[in-house]
């Protein structure tokens, strides 16, 4: 992988597996049998919302494989893989809608 | 019945309960083998990575920050922003799960993915006569057919990766497995409301070196969900 040494891979690797086993152990581990203050689930409740989306937006609007430039096979894709999310509450179809999408949008624009 | 039948019942529900799960599971591995491996990551760092990590959507961002060059700490940051939900469901099991030994919950947190979370929260809900003995063992089953599959369809895809060409746009499979995880998440007006200030956030402040635009998005996008839904609630409150 161009500009990380193996070493730092292994490392990224290793402290995301340590961090990730931390807050699933979290309050299993610590918290007993006791609850969660509601204020601090309601932060919790929108994490991937807040991350997900911010992610996505530029590998969509400038994709790499363009060389940046706005694509609009890959737009017509994005859009049907939400759209598609969202009628059917289901991330498998989203995808299978998704790339379907993308497959007769490049095939068509050509 | 006995408290053994009753425990070997409550694995093979589990089991029967996480097979659905397979055609969800077996996609997003091969997914992300193949981008690891297109990436430029050895067979031995993907399958680090799936062993290690087990969770889809913290592993794909993780890798597209890795293409985009960011520096590891923003890596580690946003990758685990997006399993801060693992906590959630963690604190969610506790009342649950909370009591066992030591060992059972290292197991548990383990395997504590979005589909075995999913699965055993509204299993316990339904059955709260449940023991304890029976919750574990309805987790297990749950995790039997899942979480293998993870691995095998990881190395399936990190094997298979390099042989597909340019012409399939795999490229863009990344973003569509993303989105294909935002459109069921947006459950209520408070998390439109957190994903549409993600990506203007995101977008506005590209010109912020690679991870930092993230981040402050992330975190402005968090607080206006929180704050939405307390309005909502008042609004509701306020209608009654």
């Amino acid at each position: 992988m161009s500009g990380y040494s193996d070493a730092v891979i292994w490392g990224i690797i290793v402290a995301l597996g340590i961090g990730t086993f931390a807050l699933r152990y979290s309050f299993l581990g610590f918290l007993g049998d006791r609850h969660l203050p509601e204020w601090a689930l309601r932060y919790l409740r929108y994490t991937p919302v807040a991350v997900l989306p911010g992610l996505v937006a530029p590998l969509v609007v400038w994709p790499a494989a363009t060389d940046g430039q706005l694509d609009p096979a890959r737009l017509i894709a994005a859009a049907a893989a939400l759209t598609v999310g969202i009628a059917t509450r289901n991330t498998l179809w989203a995808i299978v809608g998704g790339l379907t999408a993308l497959y007769l949008a490049l095939w068509g624009i050509g | 019945m006995s408290q053994r039948s009753a425990i070997k019942a409550a694995y093979w529900r589990g089991f029967r309960h996480g097979l659905p799960f397979l055609l969800v599971i077996a996609p997003f591995g091969l997914l992300f083998g193949v981008a690891a491996t297109k990436a430029g990551m050895d067979l031995a760092q993907v399958m680090g990575f799936s062993g290690l990590v087990i969770a889809g959507a913290a592993q794909f961002t993780a890798l597209q920050l890795m293409g985009d060059h960011a520096p590891v700490v923003l890596i580690l940051a946003a990758s685990l922003a997006v399993n801060l939900r693992m906590a959630m469901y963690s604190a969610a099991l506790s009342p649950h799960l909370g009591r066992a030994s030591v060992w059972q919950k290292a197991l548990v947190a383990y395997f504590l993915l979005d589909q075995s979370y999913a699965l055993a929260a509204n299993e316990y809900e339904t059955r709260p006569q449940m023991t304890r003995a029976e919750k574990l063992l309805y987790f297990a089953g749950a995790c039997t057919p899942v979480c293998p599959l993870w691995f095998v369809a990881t190395l399936a895809g990190a094997l298979a990766g390099a042989a597909i060409p340019p012409e399939f746009a795999l490229d863009f499979a990344v973003p569509i497995t993303f989105l294909a995880m935002i459109g069921p998440a947006l459950r209520s007006l408070a998390h439109v409301a957190a994903a549409v200030v993600s990506v203007v956030g995101a977008l506005a402040l590209s010109f912020l070196p690679s991870g930092v635009g993230l981040m402050i998005a992330a975190l402005v996008a968090m607080v206006t969900g929180a704050q939405v839904e307390l309005w909502v609630n008042r609004r509701k409150g306020a209608l009654l």
